[in-house]
């Protein structure tokens, strides 16, 4: 499958905007994005494991969170998986 | 000091995109490519603030709206090179707020200042560091081409 990357990882995917990886789950692809970039993991990762609270993934158009089994979604090798940090902000 | 080029269509987009949503704060995505000089923003893409509980001083893009911006991004082979708000009757500075709330980094955080329905100041910042424990918003020459 496909892993787009965001503008602000590209410096830890060596500038790729997209990486293919072999899984059967979203979070099996996860792990093998961040065993092959390692740097990424703390980007993703909070040090407990858990994808951290302002990074999105979306699994083609759904939202993985709202996915029922979130993380351990299957996954075929067309599917594209989408890492968007959160952007908000104020005065 | 890091930069960041608008064309004056662009410039113009974002300012009167946050006289038209004054009093509350306009947000919006800024697609460009990357120099060695820095970002060269391309061309804007308007989003709704979805913080309607608070939208005089909170901004927020939905994922899904992000997500078809990086797509929109892609298919005109450019980045999204950052994003831009506005502050309706308050500095084009960053706050707090807009800190803890980035996260992308090496992007460019622009700024309206909105005075009473009338664009004033506009600033860029870039998201620096290597961490969200050490992130810093440094100030770019903005500079429209």
């Amino acid at each position: 499958m496909t892993i787009f990357i965001p503008t602000p990882l590209r410096g830890f995917t060596g500038g790729k905007d997209a990486v293919e990886v072999e899984a059967t789950t979203v979070r099996e692809a996860l792990d093998q994005l961040t065993t092959s970039f390692a740097d990424l993991r703390k980007h993703l990762f909070t040090p407990e494991g858990k994808i951290r609270s302002f990074v999105n993934l979306y699994l083609n158009d759904e939202d993985v969170r709202y996915l029922p089994a979130k993380e351990a979604s299957e996954v075929k090798p067309s599917d594209t998986l989408s890492i968007i940090p959160s952007i908000a902000g104020g005065r | 000091m890091s930069k960041v080029s608008l064309t004056q269509d662009v410039y113009a987009e974002i300012r009167a995109h946050g006289e038209e949503t004054y009093p509350h704060e306009c947000c919006g995505a800024l697609l460009g490519l990357q120099s060695e000089d820095g970002w060269a923003i391309r061309a804007s893409i308007r989003a709704g603030n979805t913080r309607t509980d608070s939208a005089h001083n909170r901004y927020q893009i939905s994922p899904i709206e992000l997500l078809k911006i990086e797509r929109t991004a892609r298919a005109e082979g450019l980045s999204i090179a950052g994003f831009y708000h506005s502050h309706p009757d308050h500095p084009a500075q960053w706050s707090p707020t807009d800190l803890a709330e980035a996260h992308w980094f090496g992007c460019s955080y622009i700024i309206t200042a909105v005075e009473h329905g009338h664009a004033a100041a506009t600033n860029s910042f870039r998201l620096t560091g290597v961490s969200e424990e050490e992130k810093h918003f440094e100030p770019e020459q903005l500079v429209i081409v």
